[in-house]
């Protein structure tokens, strides 16, 4: 566990799916080598690689920014994208405004946000129309009681 | 059951070469959602499907999933086995149906 604040970001660039999920990927290794333990790795794994992915289809481009304590994984992800109108219909399962060729990729399902939201202790989202969209996720250590 | 033989029993052609073939496959996983794969694939799961791009590779190394197999003769695309070889990931091509596969397996690895 780290027993002090390690923190970090990536860039992300909209568009690049050739790269997309290095960040969540490198992310995931940091966390294996601070010995944190692999299922809350896993959750926010997912979480983050989901919220990389919204940024890779959606937005210019983005960051990716991590800190980790002792109690808590922290990432904060921020865009300069189209930003999301109506947050609540967005975060209903299902709903996606992913383009078609995205869909064929198997992304655009509409799973992205509650995937978020579900492996995240506690999740936040902001979004202003043509600004971009924040997104926080947070996942305890030390309340963890999943075995 | 370890990867290699879940890719001999499909039939399958593995196009890579550093993913570890004795990784032992605790279950499979089908799905062409990658979000789906990534909210409901357990670990050591071996995934059939039927998308061949690079993001294929990232999904199964979060999850650490045993290997992909991509079915209907779909060839990968060439980044796809890069990222692959690099993650250490098992990919192979299967002649075999979607429908086809997963019923072997399920018989394989449920019966």
């Amino acid at each position: 566990m780290a027993d002090k604040n390690i923190e970090g970001s990536f860039h992300l660039t909209g568009g690049d799916f050739t790269n997309a999920g290095a960040a969540s990927s490198e992310l995931k290794s940091i966390m294996t080598k601070l010995n944190i333990s692999p299922h809350l790795a896993r959750r926010a794994a997912i979480a983050t690689f989901e919220a990389e992915m919204n940024v890779i289809i959606h937005a210019v481009a983005g960051v990716m920014y991590y800190m980790i304590t002792p109690d808590c994984i922290k990432v904060v992800l921020n865009d300069m994208g189209p930003g999301i109108p109506d947050i609540q219909q967005a975060m209903r399962e299902g709903y996606s405004t992913a383009p078609d060729w995205i869909r064929e990729m198997g992304w655009g399902a509409g799973m992205g946000l509650p995937n978020m939201k579900k492996n995240s202790d506690e999740f936040r989202i902001d979004s202003v129309v043509g600004e971009g969209t924040t997104v926080e996720i947070i996942i305890k250590i030390k309340e963890d009681k999943t075995p | 059951m370890n990867i290699r033989e879940v890719m001999d029993s499909l039939s399958s052609d593995v196009k890579t070469t550093k993913g570890d073939l004795g990784h032992a496959v605790t279950g499979c996983y089908i799905s062409d959602l990658l979000s789906d794969v990534m909210a409901n694939a357990k670990e050591g799961e071996v995934w059939i499907t039927l998308q061949t791009h690079p993001n294929i590779v990232a999904v199964a190394s979060l999850k650490n999933l045993s290997g992909i197999i991509i079915t209907n003769k779909r060839t990968p695309e060439e980044e796809t086995l890069k990222k692959a070889e690099d993650e250490h990931i098992t990919v192979a091509v299967s002649p075999l149906t979607t429908f086809e596969a997963g019923g072997l397996l399920y018989k394989l690895l449920r019966c």
